[in-house]
Formats: C-alpha cells, sequence, structure tokens
C-alpha cells in the first residue's frame, strides 16, 4: 500500500490532488465523487457582491482558454451561510479563498472567514482579471509581505498565498509570502493574456485581457515552482495546465508538495479521480511507499546522453 | 480503439466498464459510440448514440457537454453543449440535431458510425409539464427547435395536447414536424414567404388563446419570439419555459462563464444556463 497523504504545513491531507479555486464547487458532485479529493477548494470571496466581468467570459485559445469571469461573489455573508455548510457535507478539508482591494479589508475578510468550518485560508492576491488592466499585490514584493503580514497576525489558521505568474521575480514575492509568515504557497494563478476575434477585430472575451489556463502554462509553471522551491522552505503547490498523472509527477519531482487542477474539471470531469488511482498505481509500480516521496526528488543534472552527444565528434 | 486523449478514465458505453461514479451521482462522463450520424439538410447533422445508463434518464431540456474531435490539425480545447433531441429509451440511444456553425460543430460532423463520442451529462434543468395542462404551445425557430423536439415525447406520455409553431428561413430547416405532428398540431412559419414575420405569429398565438388550447408557452431559438412569448404570456397570465443558450466552459455550475441576465421581482441577476437553466422561467428571462 502507498501511502498517499501528504501534509502541508500543519495540514495533513489524504492524497495530493485538489481541484483549484474556481474551477470547482459542491455542484461537481454530479459527476465525480468529492470525498475523493484531498481537498475541496472554494471559489474566491471578496466581502461584497461582485457581479463579475461581462460575458462572454472565456474563448478557447491553443493549449488551453483565456478567462475573465471577474471573480463575481455574492460575498462573504452568504459564503458563510450557505456555501461553507454545503461543503461540509463532504469529507475533505476546506479551503476558503479570499479576495480584497486593500490590506485593511484583506485582514477583515481573514478575520471573518477564519470560522472553525475553514481549516485553511488561501490568499488570492494574483487573479489577473479583478483589475481591468491585470495588477494585483502578488506582483509587487513589498505588497505581498505587508499584506500576507497583515493576515498572518489576524488569524491562526494555516494561509497558503497564492503567487501570479505575471510578476517579474516571481521568486522574490515567494520569499516575501514565506517571510510574512505563509503556511505555503501555491504557484500559481493564471497568465494574463489577450485574444482577438478575427471576425470582429474586437477583444474575444468581455473584459478584454484574460487569464491564460490549461496544458499550454506547465512548463511555465513548473519551472516557477521548481524555482521557488529552491528559494523557501515552506510547502507549494503546484497548480497550472494539469490534465494527466505525469503532470502531476512532474510538478512533485520540481518541489511541489500537492496539486491544484482547474482546466481539467472542463475538459475530462472524471480525470481528476482518474489521476488519484493513477498516482497510486504508478507509486506502488516505481517502488514509492509514500507519495511524499516524490517530493523534489528531481535529479539537477541533466541526462547524460547530452553529454556524451556533446562530446562526439562532429562530421 | 479510437484515440482517447486526456487522463479521462469515462464509462465506456458497451464494453460492461464498471462506472466510475457511485449510483447516487446523476451525470457521468462517458464514451458513446456512435450509432449513425448524417446530414438532414446543407447545415443539420442529425447524431444518434448508444448511450449509458445515466445519459438514458436525461429529461427533456436537459443538455450534454460533448468533447468534439478537432476539425483541423489544432485541438478543441472546451466542450460544446448541445441538448437533447430525442430520447429512444427502448433502444438504449440519444440522439442530437446540430447546426454547424464553427470548429466545434464541424468537428462533431466528422465522427462516423463506430467512433466513440465523449459526452458529459445529463445536465441541467430541463422542461416541467403539468399534468392538469390540455393543449400547449411550442414555438422554435431554427435549430432551437432541437431543443424543444423532446417536449412531444413529454407531451405524448402525458397525454397533452401540442401546437408546435415552428420558424425557419425555409422550408428545408424547419425541424422536428414529424415529431410534433404525432402529438399535435405543426405550423410552419417561413421567411420565404414571410409568414414567420413577428405580427402573423402573433395572430396564431392570439388565436390559439381565444381557443383555449394555450395552457402553457414553451420557447427557444429567437429573441424576437421570446419576446413576444413574454408579453403575451403576461398578458394573458399564461406560463411559459424558455430554453437559453450560452457559451459554456465546464457545463457543471462552478466556473461562472454561462451566466445570462434574469428579471426576478424588479430585480437583476445573473444566472449560471448550466445549472440554473437552460429552462427558464419565460417571465423571469430578459432577453436570449
Ligand atoms: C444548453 C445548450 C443547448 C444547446 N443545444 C443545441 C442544439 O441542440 N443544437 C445546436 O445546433 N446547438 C445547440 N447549442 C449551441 C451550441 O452549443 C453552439 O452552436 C456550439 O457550441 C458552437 O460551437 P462551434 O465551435 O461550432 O462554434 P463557435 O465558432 O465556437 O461559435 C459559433 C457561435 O456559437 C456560440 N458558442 C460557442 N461556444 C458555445 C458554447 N459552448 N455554448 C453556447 N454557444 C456557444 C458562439 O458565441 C458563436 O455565436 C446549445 C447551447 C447550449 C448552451
Ligand atoms: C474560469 C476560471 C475561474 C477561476 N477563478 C479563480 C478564483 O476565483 N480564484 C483563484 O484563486 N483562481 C481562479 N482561477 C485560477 C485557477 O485556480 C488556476 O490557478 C489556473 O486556472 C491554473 O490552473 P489550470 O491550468 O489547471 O486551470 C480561475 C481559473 C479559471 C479558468
Ligand atoms: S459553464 Fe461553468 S458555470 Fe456554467
Amino acid at each position: 500500500m502507498v501511502d498517499m497523504s501528504v501534509k502541508i504545513g500543519s495540514v495533513t491531507l489524504q492524497n495530493p490532488i485538489m481541484p483549484a479555486s474556481g474551477c470547482f464547487s459542491t455542484d461537481l458532485a454530479q459527476v465525480i465523487d468529492l470525498n475523493r479529493l484531498g481537498a475541496l477548494v472554494a471559489k474566491t470571496v471578496s466581502r461584497e457582491f461582485r457581479a463579475g466581468n461581462p460575458p462572454p467570459r472565456v474563448s478557447e485559445v491553443e493549449g488551453g482558454m483565456i478567462n475573465s469571469i471577474g471573480l463575481p461573489t455574492k460575498g462573504i455573508e452568504y459564503f458563510l451561510s450557505h456555501q461553507v455548510p454545503d461543503y461540509k457535507r463532504f469529507s475533505p478539508p476546506l479551503v476558503g479563498s479570499i479576495s480584497a482591494t486593500t490590506i485593511e479589508d484583506f485582514e477583515a475578510m481573514a478575520r471573518d472567514v477564519s470560522t472553525s468550518a475553514i481549516d485553511v485560508l488561501e490568499v488570492n492576491i494574483s487573479c489577473p482579471t479583478r483589475d481591468p488592466k491585470g495588477g494585483n499585490f502578488a506582483l509587487h514584493e513589498e505588497h505581498t509581505f505587508n499584506v500576507m503580514r497583515r493576515i498572518r497576525q489576524t488569524t491562526d489558521k494555516p494561509i497558503w498565498c497564492k503567487l501570479s505568474p505575471n510578476a517579474g521575480d516571481v521568486v522574490a514575492i515567494a520569499k516575501s509570502a514565506e517571510l510574512a509568515g505563509a503556511d505555503a504557497l501555491v504557484v500559481s494563478n493564471t497568465i494574463l493574456g489577450l485574444k482577438i476575434d478575427i471576425n470582429t477585430f474586437r477583444p474575444a472575451i468581455g473584459n478584454k485581457f484574460g487569464g491564460l489556463s490549461g496544458p499550454g502554462i506547465k512548463p511555465i509553471i513548473v519551472r516557477m515552482v521548481y524555482q521557488c522551491a529552491k528559494a523557501v522552505k515552506i510547502p507549494i503547490i503546484g497548480c497550472g495546465g494539469i490534465v494527466k498523472l505525469e503532470d502531476v509527477i512532474e510538478y512533485m519531482l520540481a518541489g511541489a508538495s500537492a496539486v491544484m487542477i482547474g482546466y481539467l474539471i472542463f475538459r475530462n470531469p472524471s480525470g481528476i479521480i482518474a489521476i488519484i488511482d493513477g498516482l497510486q498505481e504508478w507509486c506502488a509500480k516505481r517502488g514509492f511507499a509514500r507519495v511524499a516521496d516524490l517530493t523534489g526528488a528531481m535529479i539537477d543534472e541533466a541526462p547524460r546522453e547530452t553529454y556524451a552527444a556533446a562530446a562526439a565528434p562532429i562530421g | 480503439m479510437a484515440h482517447r486523449p486526456f487522463a479521462s478514465a469515462p464509462y465506456v458505453v458497451g464494453k460492461g466498464a464498471p462506472a466510475l461514479a457511485p449510483t447516487h451521482i446523476p451525470a457521468e462522463e462517458s464514451l458513446c459510440p456512435v450509432v449513425s450520424h448524417d446530414w438532414i439538410n446543407s447545415e443539420y447533422k442529425h447524431l444518434v448514440v448508444d448511450a449509458s445508463p445515466k445519459a438514458l434518464a436525461v429529461k427533456p431540456g436537459q443538455f450534454f457537454n460533448l468533447l468534439c474531435p478537432s476539425p483541423d490539425a489544432a485541438e478543441l480545447w472546451l466542450r460544446r453543449p448541445q441538448s437533447v433531441y430525442r430520447i429512444d429509451r427502448e433502444n438504449r440511444r440519444i440522439e442530437f440535431l446540430y447546426k454547424c456553425v464553427g470548429r466545434g460543430t464541424f468537428g462533431l460532423a466528422t465522427l462516423e458510425p463506430g467512433d466513440e463520442l465523449n459526452m458529459v451529462g445529463p445536465l441541467g434543468v430541463g422542461f416541467a409539464i403539468d399534468r392538469r395542462w390540455k393543449h400547449i404551445v411550442v414555438l422554435g425557430r431554427g435549430v432551437g427547435l432541437a431543443t424543444l423536439a423532446p417536449i412531444s415525447q413529454l407531451a405524448g406520455e402525458c397525454g397533452i395536447g401540442v401546437t408546435a409553431i415552428l420558424s425557419a428561413r425555409s422550408a428545408e430547416f424547419v425541424m422536428a414536424d414529424d415529431l410534433f405532428g404525432k402529438v399535435g398540431d405543426v405550423i410552419a412559419v417561413l421567411d420565404s414567404d414571410a409568414t414567420s414575420a413577428v405580427e402573423h405569429v402573433e395572430a396564431i398565438l392570439k388565436r390559439l388563446i381565444a381557443q383555449r388550447q394555450a395552457d402553457a408557452f414553451y420557447t427557444c431559438g429567437s429573441n424576437r419570439l421570446l419576446q413576444l412569448m413574454k408579453r403575451l404570456g403576461k398578458a394573458h397570465g399564461i406560463p411559459g419555459q424558455v430554453a437559453m443558450e450560452q457559451v459554456m466552459a465546464c457545463g457543471l455550475g462552478p466556473c461562472y462563464v454561462c451566466v445570462r441576465t434574469f428579471e426576478v421581482d424588479g430585480k437583476k441577476e445573473l444566472r449560471r444556463v448550466c445549472i440554473d437553466g437552460p429552462v427558464f422561467d419565460l417571465q423571469e428571462a430578459v432577453g436570449w
């Protein structure tokens, strides 16, 4: 038997496979058994009602999709009174995700959402489509530090900081979040992109810019996970473009302790369960007694053949 | 075996594979063999697949989110929703009728008998019917008639009469007349002879109301016809339902991609077509 459990700081997950915020809700119980998941990750909430961005909100692009949902939410009160009890019908730990535009509001949100029903607080400082220009806290070291420090001082819950791949130096942001007291990093949110409709000459989605997700972004995010894992001691949760078992293994080898899956839920909703089963089988076959042993197991040296080929005389 | 991209392990119809999801989970991802797939005019195709037991529980007005094959050298990255056109429980088959409009539907059109179609469903809220009603009116436009077609089955099972007003560009594009012909009257209204004009359709509806043949209204496929039915429904106190469409991603509820505006008690709100609908109260729909 493979031990599939992983520890993210003080939280133990039954397996490292979680859905990504915004791509998951209890509505998914229509098609899969939610009790199989490592954790339940709620859609980001903000304090007040937000309608979100104008439709169309998605468009297909090669390698995935571009979205500008714009964080629609019924607000924190509705979240706590209606959505949280609904999540509690299922057994995996519940990760609540919060967003705000000021540090003060982030602090207040963190306090209000830290109820006994919430196991982890994910701090979404990286949604690229909430601000039409794509800006957010996670683009700046000091903003990241200040907001995470304030939240750390406010709540005893484990806090996971969701980073943005749009930051110039993601590793520096990762270090600020760690220094401020984050318990784990989620690497990462979507990459800001643009798609143009060649029939209308207009942006393909209502908000003009949108967040790119899906398999096209995976190599970029795997690289970021690898770099962050070398730079911080706190656990990292890999997120971006996972569509098959091999992708999860890559993320873990790069240094992720667990992963989150978004796009695949749209593409193959049963795939997330297939990956959990597949990961266990793969570990058994490769002789890993604990899935956690995969984390950071990547060997840095390039394949030997590379050297052999390079050493061979040409011509 | 057909090429099966990505990590899915769906239920394979006809291969006896165990269903992944426990029985209390109503929908599933399944691979369904194509039985037949024919052009019925220059733009519309009729697709028949062998369906899984969960899929066969589909109700009129519900839909499936289909993973269409690619029509070109690139990939398709999102599913395409299609409502069920006919439910053939006897032969354990589900039928779709769709119009080819873009990469997804042109890709879908490449499927041949024996190929597998990956479907997620059944999804969404279907049409409701009240057994006390004696006669209902169905008004649809273009391929919206595909979505309305299974109402004929529902009405047939309940012994309710139907008048179906089928609006299309020309006679070639009139759909589901055979299905509605079995349970009631069919009136085709066409652009080609100007009978599809709103005033003409309004006169037909008013006549049916006067004859007490309009206990409920059903519509899909046209904003003009939705507004007409809404207005007459309100004026005469006739309940109604509309099947809506919107671009979707997940088709399941979490992503909030598929929202449209509705008005309830004077207050506007956004609802998700995939899980709050696709069938909505006629009076609450703002526009198609
Ligand atoms: C619940 C529901 C039931 C439907 N039932 C039928 C049906 O029975 N028969 C039928 O012919 N069509 C039906 N449609 C519409 C069908 O989904 C679209 O025609 C199809 O997705 C277009 O994809 P495409 O790639 O061929 O075209 P594209 O090139 O992507 O788009 C062509 C047009 O279709 C719209 N569209 C694109 N993607 C979607 C999407 N995911 N959902 C809705 N509209 C979209 C676009 O806005 C555009 O106007 C239904 C839609 C919904 C939401
Ligand atoms: C439709 C959609 C909505 C999303 N909403 C949120 C959100 O509310 N909060 C958040 O932190 N991330 C959100 N994301 C980002 C995802 O959680 C994830 O970080 C990203 O999609 C990359 O993973 P993927 O390639 O597996 O989808 C959203 C993504 C999509 C596609
Ligand atoms: S398509 Fe995702 S919520 Fe409707």
